[in-house]
């Protein structure tokens, strides 16, 4: 029998070719008669298009044709999430066309292509298409979009309102307010960030004149959801005479969950040149104008409580910059993925946000790793260290005093956070959020750590302890509840696997999900070895094409593990059952007297008589001998609708000095215990921590996305944009605890954002904590030295005690 | 992210590569390393129409002793080959190749390379206004000698004539006597420095005395390297880092940027010029 490796941290089976360069990403690939297709984008901010002219283009060496939007005769990108799905609230909807046609509403919005032999002589070519402006005034700012006499971006959209989206307890909320011993009050900013996968996004499209059918190979995370959209929502053509194919993907950090004009546009393009395939891949400077960005949240919180540290109420005006026009599904992270989660790990009896989506002339927003649920554990966690300022708590003492207790699970906040339109609830699935803090505190010593304070005031630093504990929800979704909360086109969120044995015994199971370098391929084989009791090396794991694929809904939102797992787990016991079906066929028993033992099937009793699933596969799919009604073939499909969403957790603690002369700040210690409940396999659980902490600490320390307020993207390429570096970053330093999740077989939470959700709050609070003795409270991030010094002058003119 | 097109020409030697340059029609660029100006073309900023590239040419490669106990480092020698040149012994160099950019960076990037770009936050010109070098330029028509402090003439402009090739940069000797120190905030997406310090403390006849040389240099803050001289003047008065460093940008139009306004530039130019002089003198003991 093979060795058990369900939860061993076994090194990655993709890890030889991704580390030898080996891996075929989009770029790679280059089939026989392609051409190169480049993208001319709107310098302006806010412009009118008056007209186009591409006559000097089209007469360019190797150009083999040159579109605008007039040519483009299919409809906008669809939006799959309006804010409030089906309440019926009002979404003042605006999406891209495939190139825009009569105005630009962003700086980098597509206006024509030119397809050439060579990707230089496309790029060459863009330069001699000459477009007559009409520029417009820009807004880039969600707040002040909203404000009278702010340029108006959309006949559609009065004050730049997407929409106004509320959740929670309204009366109940300001009641608590109203009648709180203490209520502090803090405006707050989540900046926008540039996502940064290593791999940029690309597509090739290829129309196929013989058939009639297109292919198009893409940079994403959900191919199966692309067809959908493309086919049934943007270009009309059907959708069984297109395929989608997902290569292996270097990250993308949600910005390819998304359908993008450029998908469009290489299918419109390869058959307008009669079926050459044409191949799209953007510059890293276009993926910063052109593919979407994250978060961008201005707040207004209000938490109130009483002096010994109850939280009675929290709420929250979030303004949620949504971009230019909308992205697939821009309105749904700042309302369901944000506003239902605020209440965190806490028992706050009422909360109330009220979200305003606006449009702005700037890149589109939309998922970025946590999506939504980072913007909420930043809020919370923020006005936590704020109330326990105010109160003269100590921090970790007033998360203790509000963590839901541990008899408090399935929970459901009574504000109606987890409650959808029609009456579907999601709870908290399970938690037990004191043992995780407390794990973290030991390992900072965090009782004793004034005497160090002490000595870095004595090297001219300020030391400074943050807390972040987090609750996160994954595994997304109940389908009758995704549905109700938001998914316009009706789609559900299940997963699918397809599992065959083959005649040599030798196993390929097919998913509906599609990896991005998680090591989907590893985990998945992992689940089926331990399931069927075969080895490693017998499995291997397809996914990524709509052809030959069940249809799934790809990799995001940390849902892999949670429900694709449980749909592999559902495909294994029918492959399992039916092996034990023909088992008792092959060795003349009963079914109820065959025991299954790993890949061996046994008559109870007579432990001579037994098969081997190889010896069951290589019969049944031979079918020469079948019983009465029984298949041939040992190939199952399961699809898997998970019963709830599961609720990550866990206390990350970072240790900062700020040096008083320059405003440098220096992460100095990270500890994260985290419960994602059980693992698959840790190694890979420690590595998307590793990753997703240093993210979330680019964010409180580095990264920003800056736009002029002409609308020019200032931080326009990693030049200008500060991406973490290893060297910046202390070791990191891991823990866990272990809750396992009720909702799936394999009692996983997920793991893809966690540390994303939790390490920018613990990093800001851990800032902010040093500035106290300056009197500082809050500062937006990011900590640049120059942000920082600039507060410190402030405070100490002011004469705050240093 | 793709270059307009230009004509490439890879002369064997220094002597073809001036007669290459002399034909050319101004919009002839030097290559060697590329690691400034690669980026620059890939974006279109940079259009050359002709490259030259020297980057092979051996005879402008390495560090040699020359007279006087001077060194001259050849135009071609990588960071990286700087570092590991026994001939480097200058603190402040120390302090500042291995924050240099990146493995890649310092592995093909030059320091001719580097002072011919004359990129107003680079830090190499800075360390070389400390050390009081010399830059040896060639042509056609013969070879010269330029004054470190007479070389870079504002943002990405330089003494070089535009039939001129940097080939060498000379160093003084150094003396026991002396002490050096590097400091810098970087700007965390370049690498380049916000600020940086250069900074040479010396006692010119020896002994334990008061220091009677000091150079400070400072780069990133204005649109070229400069000499702060009144710095220099109130470090020579007083002997304390603090009275130099206040006058760190006096007389200096402080740049502003993104990442930096000039009160928070010149604040942390003065940081590092107080700290770089600590430095540089405990280590002249």
């Amino acid at each position: 029998m093979a060795i058990d490796v369900l939860g061993a941290p076994i090194k990655r089976t993709e890890d030889p070719r991704f580390i030898t360069g080996k891996g075929r990403y989009l770029d790679d690939i280059k089939l026989t008669g392609m051409v190169h297709m480049a993208i001319l984008r709107s310098p302006y901010a806010h412009a009118n298009i008056r007209s186009v002219d591409t006559a000097a283009a089209k007469a360019m060496p190797g150009v083999l044709a040159v579109f605008t939007g007039a040519d483009i005769p299919y409809n906008p990108l669809p939006m799959a999430w309006p804010a409030g799905g089906s309440s019926g609230i009002q979404n003042n909807i605006n999406m891209p066309r495939v190139l825009a046609t009569d105005s630009v509403k962003w700086t980098g919005e597509g206006v024509a292509a030119v397809v050439a032999e060579t990707p230089e002589q496309a790029v060459d070519a863009l330069e001699a298409i000459s477009v007559d402006w009409e520029p417009l005034p820009a807004v880039v700012d969600a707040e002040k979009a909203t404000q009278p006499g702010a340029p108006q971006l959309h006949e559609n959209a009065p004050n730049n309102v997407v929409f106004t989206w509320t959740v929670g307890d309204k009366a109940g909320t300001d009641a608590a307010i109203e009648s709180a011993e203490v209520v502090v009050r803090q405006r707050i900013v989540n900046q926008r960030l540039i996502p940064n996968p290593m791999e940029v996004r690309g597509d090739i499209g290829w129309y196929n004149p013989g058939t009639d059918e297109y292919t198009i190979w893409m940079s994403s995370q959900t191919p199966h959801i692309m067809r959908l959209l493309l086919t049934a929502f943007v270009t009309g053509i059907p959708e069984h005479k297109v395929r989608c194919i997902a290569p292996d993907v270097g990250g993308a950090f949600g910005t390819k969950i998304f359908c993008y004009a450029d998908m469009a546009l290489v299918m419109f393009a390869s058959k307008a040149i009669g079926g050459r395939p044409v191949k799209w891949v953007e510059s890293r400077r276009e993926n910063y104008q052109s593919t979407t960005h994250g978060r961008d949240h201005i707040t207004y919180l209000e938490i109130a409580g009483n002096r010994d540290g109850e939280i009675a109420g929290l709420r929250v005006k979030t303004y949620a910059n949504l971009g230019g026009r909308l992205s697939t599904i821009g309105a749904g992270v700042p309302t369901t993925l944000y506003g239902r989660v605020l209440a965190g790990c806490y028992k706050f009896p009422n909360v109330f946000a009220e979200v305003t989506g606006v449009y702005t002339n700037t890149t589109f927003v939309d998922a970025y790793r946590g999506a939504g649920r980072p913007e909420a554990t930043y809020v919370v966690e923020r006005a936590m260290d704020l109330f326990a300022d105010e109160i003269g708590m100590d921090p970790a003492a007033i998360r203790r005093k509000n963590f839901l207790p541990t008899d408090a699970f399935p929970y459901d906040n009574p504000s109606g956070l987890g409650t959808a339109v029609n009456g579907e609830k999601i709870f908290i699935d399970s938690g037990n959020y004191e043992p995780a803090l407390n794990k973290a505190l030991t390992m900072v010593n965090y009782y004793e750590l004034d005497k160090a304070k002490k000595e870095a005031r004595r090297r001219g630093k300020y030391l400074g302890v943050g807390l972040s504990s987090y609750i996160e929800v994954c595994g997304v979704a109940p389908s009758k509840w995704i549905g109700a909360v938001g998914e316009g086109w009706g789609a559900a969120m299940w997963e699918s696997a397809n599992l065959k044995v083959h005649l040599t015994g030798k196993v390929i199971l097919t998913m509906g999900t599609s990896p991005q370098g998680q090591g989907h391929e590893t985990t998945y084989a992992q689940i089926i070895s331990h399931e069927l009791g075969l080895p490693m090396e017998d499995i291997i794991v397809q996914h990524s094409d709509t052809q030959g694929t069940p249809f799934g809904y790809g990799s995001y939102g940390s849902r892999t593990a949670a429900v694709g797992g449980a749909a592999a787990i559902k495909a294994a016991g029918k492959v399992r059952d039916k092996a034990k079906r023909y088992a008792a066929h092959m060795l003349e028993a009963s079914v109820d007297d065959i025991e299954v033992d790993g890949a061996s099937f046994r008559v109870k009793g007579s432990p001579d008589k037994v098969k081997t699933l190889q010896e069951i596969a290589f019969a049944l799919d031979l079918g020469f001998s079948l019983p009465e009604g029984m298949e041939p073939y040992l190939d199952e499909t399961a699809y898997h609708d998970t019963p709830n969403c599961t609720w990550p957790f866990g206390t990350h603690i970072a240790l900062v000095e700020v040096d008083e002369a320059t405003g440098k700040v220096d992460l100095v210690k990270y500890v994260a215990v985290d419960d994602v409940g059980k693992k698959i396999n840790p190694m890979i659980v420690d590595g998307q921590l590793h990753g997703g902490i240093v993210q979330g600490v680019g964010q409180a320390l580095w990264e920003g996305a800056l736009y002029g307020d002409d609308g020019q993207l200032l931080s326009g390429s990693m030049l200008d944009y500060a991406l973490p570096r290893a060297s910046w970053l202390p070791n990191l330093e891991l823990d866990e605890t272990v809750t396992p999740s009720p909702v799936n077989p394999l009692g996983v939470k997920g793991v893809g954002e966690a540390g994303a959700i939790a390490s920018t709050a613990a990093v800001s609070n851990a800032v902010i904590d040093a500035l106290s003795p300056l009197g500082i409270r809050h500062l937006d991030m990011p900590y640049t030295p120059q942000t920082v010094w600039r507060a410190i002058q402030a405070a100490t003119s002011k004469g705050g005690s240093a | 992210m793709i270059p307009a097109a230009f004509s490439y020409a890879r002369p064997r030697s220094i002597d073809e590569a001036v007669k290459l340059l002399k034909k050319g029609d101004g919009s002839t660029k030097i290559i060697a390393g590329g690691q400034s100006l690669l980026p620059l073309m890939k974006l279109r900023l940079a259009r050359p129409g002709q490259l030259i590239d020297i980057g092979r040419l051996a005879e402008l490669r390495g560090v040699r002793k020359i007279a006087g106990g001077r060194l001259a480092i050849g135009a071609l020698t990588t960071y990286d080959e700087l570092l590991r040149d026994p001939n480097i012994v200058h603190a402040l160099l120390r302090d500042a190749l291995p924050r240099i950019g990146d493995v890649q960076v310092r592995n093909r990037g030059t320091i001719g390379g580097a002072i011919a770009h004359a990129d107003p936050a680079s830090d190499m010109p800075a360390l070389l206004l400390a050390l009081n070098a010399e830059v040896v330029a060639r042509s056609a028509r013969g070879e010269r000698t330029i004054a470190i402090t007479d070389f870079f003439k504002g943002p990405f402009a330089t003494a070089l004539a535009s039939d001129e090739i940097l080939v060498e940069i000379r160093l003084p000797a150094g003396s026991n006597d002396y002490g050096s120190a590097y400091c810098s905030i970087e700007q965390p997406a370049s690498g380049y420095s916000l600020a940086g310090a250069a900074v040479v403390v010396g006692r010119s006849r020896g002994g334990t005395g008061p220091f009677d040389d000091v150079r400070i240099a400072l780069a990133g803050v204005a649109d070229a390297p400069y000499r702060a001289t009144a710095a220099e003047k109130a470090f020579l008065a007083s002997a304390r880092p603090g009275d130099a460093a206040a006058h760190a940008t006096d007389g200096v139009s402080v740049a502003s940027d993104i990442h930096a306004d000039a009160e928070f530039r010149a604040a942390v130019a003065a940081v590092q010029v107080r700290r770089a002089l600590e430095a540089a003198i405990a280590r002249a003991g």
